[in-house]
């Protein structure tokens, strides 16, 4: 892992445990999330993987009965702290979710949505931003000339680059994807891919899946984690061609999953 | 043996689907029946009361007030007094009974504490209508002093339609998927912010269906009105929210149990009865417009 240190790192996870009730559903993770580069996180269902990103933007907050422990760093600030504001942590770090949730509004007002709410209200910088988002998302020809349609008229895979570009456009440093194509077509789940390995150049990008292949194809560094616990993390190529533990290697290899 | 059983097993089914079938059709007709029912009931309604109503109507019956103990001119006031009731429950019902609901389902834990007031607001809607007329005659038009007026009719008709206002929207707000609120939120939108610019929105045509419904019910009340705004006669219209005033659910009754000239009232009571079917009607309309307004927009 030698080859790793040089970067910085965006996100640091230092012995973090989290608990639902008396469930403890991550059990001492210790990660780092390298900027400007793609980290797949890959295991089993049920492996604790979503939690794991829904905490970066303190998601988890809205879980009832729930507890986190250790430090989570953001550019070296950590994120749980009593002072922080948690609406400024999930401006920073943006969210992609399983399933294509547009607002019931027009493509338009789903990426003004964002601006809005972070005071943004000058039309011209709006429909710039707006404008700019669409295209980083690859949507924008898609749908320039239709921008005050409802979103939900958009297919599947529009409907989950809408939400891509929306989530760009309130400029986030981080953006985490939770499974992104799990409701998608192979073709738009390829786009979405190659979008993804686009917007490396912008952005730190984290991305959960269950898809092995998609992980390989995705990403730089690889996390697999199983019951809870991070097992093993390193470049994707080593990790998909030398795995050091027998348990990555048999998921990786399909012995289960 | 096997052929046997794979015979049987194909007897077996045949007659399992065309049971099926029967049942099928059976329940289809069922349900179908009921909807034809229904639809006769509610048809003959309109027809009874329009056949009924239809020879009383004219501009004077209308816009005039009543002449001749209640067997000539018109029904102005009452229909002006019954409008002003049913817009003040609910600009009174509404803007408290969504507050309500928006707390319910958004804000408050789930405690024992919370469960008892949910389950309070629920029996609350099963209170007999004349409970509340008395509650509203002790509460607003005497404790308060305002006096038996629009002011206090419309504040007891707004208690009463309340109930069914807080569970509709609740109802309306639980529906809108969890999902909606995690993209609001994941932008960096406050719970606030998430609630207002995406929830409510989304639920609204819900909401609305909920104030459909209690304009009707709001309308057609007699009894929370007997004691708290409710006139038998009067010459002109209301002119303030603290007037008394003539109601047509009141007036029908009045029509129909007092005064001298039965055959002469009848005809006049069902002449109220459609104008007040037509009343609801329109004031539903203009909801039932926002709603698809809102709906409209959404797709």
């Amino acid at each position: 892992m030698d080859d790793l240190k040089v970067r910085i790192a965006r996100i640091q996870l230092e012995n973090v445990n989290f608990y639902y009730g008396s469930n403890h559903v991550l059990k001492n993770i210790n990660l780092h999330i390298y900027e400007n580069k793609v980290t797949a996180i890959i295991g089993p269902s049920g492996c604790g993987k979503s939690t794991l990103i829904r905490l970066l933007n303190r998601m988890n907050d809205l879980v009832p009965s729930s507890r986190v422990e250790g430090t989570i760093l953001l550019d070296g600030k950590d994120i749980n702290e009593p002072g922080v504001d948690v609406v400024d942590i999930r401006r920073r770090v943006g969210m992609v979710f399983q399933k294509p949730n547009p607002f019931p509004k027009s493509i338009y007002d789903n990426l003004a949505y964002g601006l809005r709410i972070n005071g943004i209200t000058d039309k011209n910088t709006t429909e710039e931003k707006v404008t700019e988002s669409l295209k980083r998302a690859a949507l924008w020809d898609e749908v320039k000339d239709r921008l005050h349609d409802s979103a939900l008229r958009l297919s599947g895979g529009q409907q989950q680059r809408l939400c891509i570009a929306r989530c760009l456009a309130v400029e986030p440093e981080v953006v985490l994807f939770d499974e992104p194509c799990a409701s998608l077509d192979p073709i738009s789940t390829k786009k979405i891919e190659e979008l993804i390995q686009e917007l490396e150049k912008y952005y730190t990008i984290i991305i959960v899946t269950h898809n092995m292949q998609q992980a390989a194809r995705v990403s730089d560094y690889t996390a697999f984690m199983y019951l809870g616990e991070l097992i093993e993390f390193g470049t994707t190529e080593k990790l998909f061609t030398v795995p050091r533990d027998k348990r990555t290697e048999d998921y990786i290899t399909g012995k289960f999953g | 043996m096997l052929e046997n059983t794979v015979q049987m097993a194909t007897i077996f089914s045949r007659r399992n689907s065309l049971r099926s079938r029967i049942m099928q059709n059976v329940g289809f007709t069922l349900l179908f029946l009921s909807i034809l029912i229904t639809v006769i009931f509610l048809g003959s309604i309109i027809y009874f009361i329009g056949i009924n109503g239809i020879g009383v109507m004219s501009w004077e019956f209308l816009t005039a007030a009543p002449r001749k103990a209640m067997t000539a001119g018109g029904v102005g006031p009452a229909i002006v007094g019954t409008f002003y009731l049913t817009i003040g429950a609910i600009l009174f019902s509404l803007p408290l009974g969504l507050a309500c609901a928006i707390y319910l389902s958004e804000y408050s834990p789930r405690s024992i504490a919370v469960n008892i007031i949910r389950l309070s607001i629920n029996n609350l809607a099963g209170v007999p209508s004349v409970v509340f007329g008395l509650f509203g005659l002790f509460v607003f038009v005497d404790y308060f002093h305002f006096g038996v007026s629009i002011l206090s009719g419309s504040l007891t008709l707004g208690i009463l339609i309340l109930p069914g206002i807080i569970s509709s929207s609740q109802e309306a707000i639980i529906a809108i998927p969890q999902s909606l609120r995690e993209a609001s939120l994941a932008l960096g939108a406050t719970q606030w912010q998430t609630i207002r610019k995406t929830v409510l929105p989304a639920a609204l045509p819900g909401i609305l269906t909920g104030v459909i419904l209690s304009i009707g019910r709001a309308a057609g009340e007699t009894a929370p009105i007997l004691f708290t705004a409710a006139t038998f006669y009067s010459r002109g219209y209301p002119t303030s929210v603290f007037s008394e005033t003539m109601v047509l659910p009141y007036h029908i009754y009045a029509l129909m149990t007092e005064g001298t000239h039965p055959e002469k009232q009848t005809a006049i009571a069902y002449g109220c009865a459609l104008t007040l079917l037509i009343l609801v009607l329109l004031i539903s309309a203009l909801a039932i417009i926002i709603r698809q307004r809102q709906r409209n927009k959404m797709l």
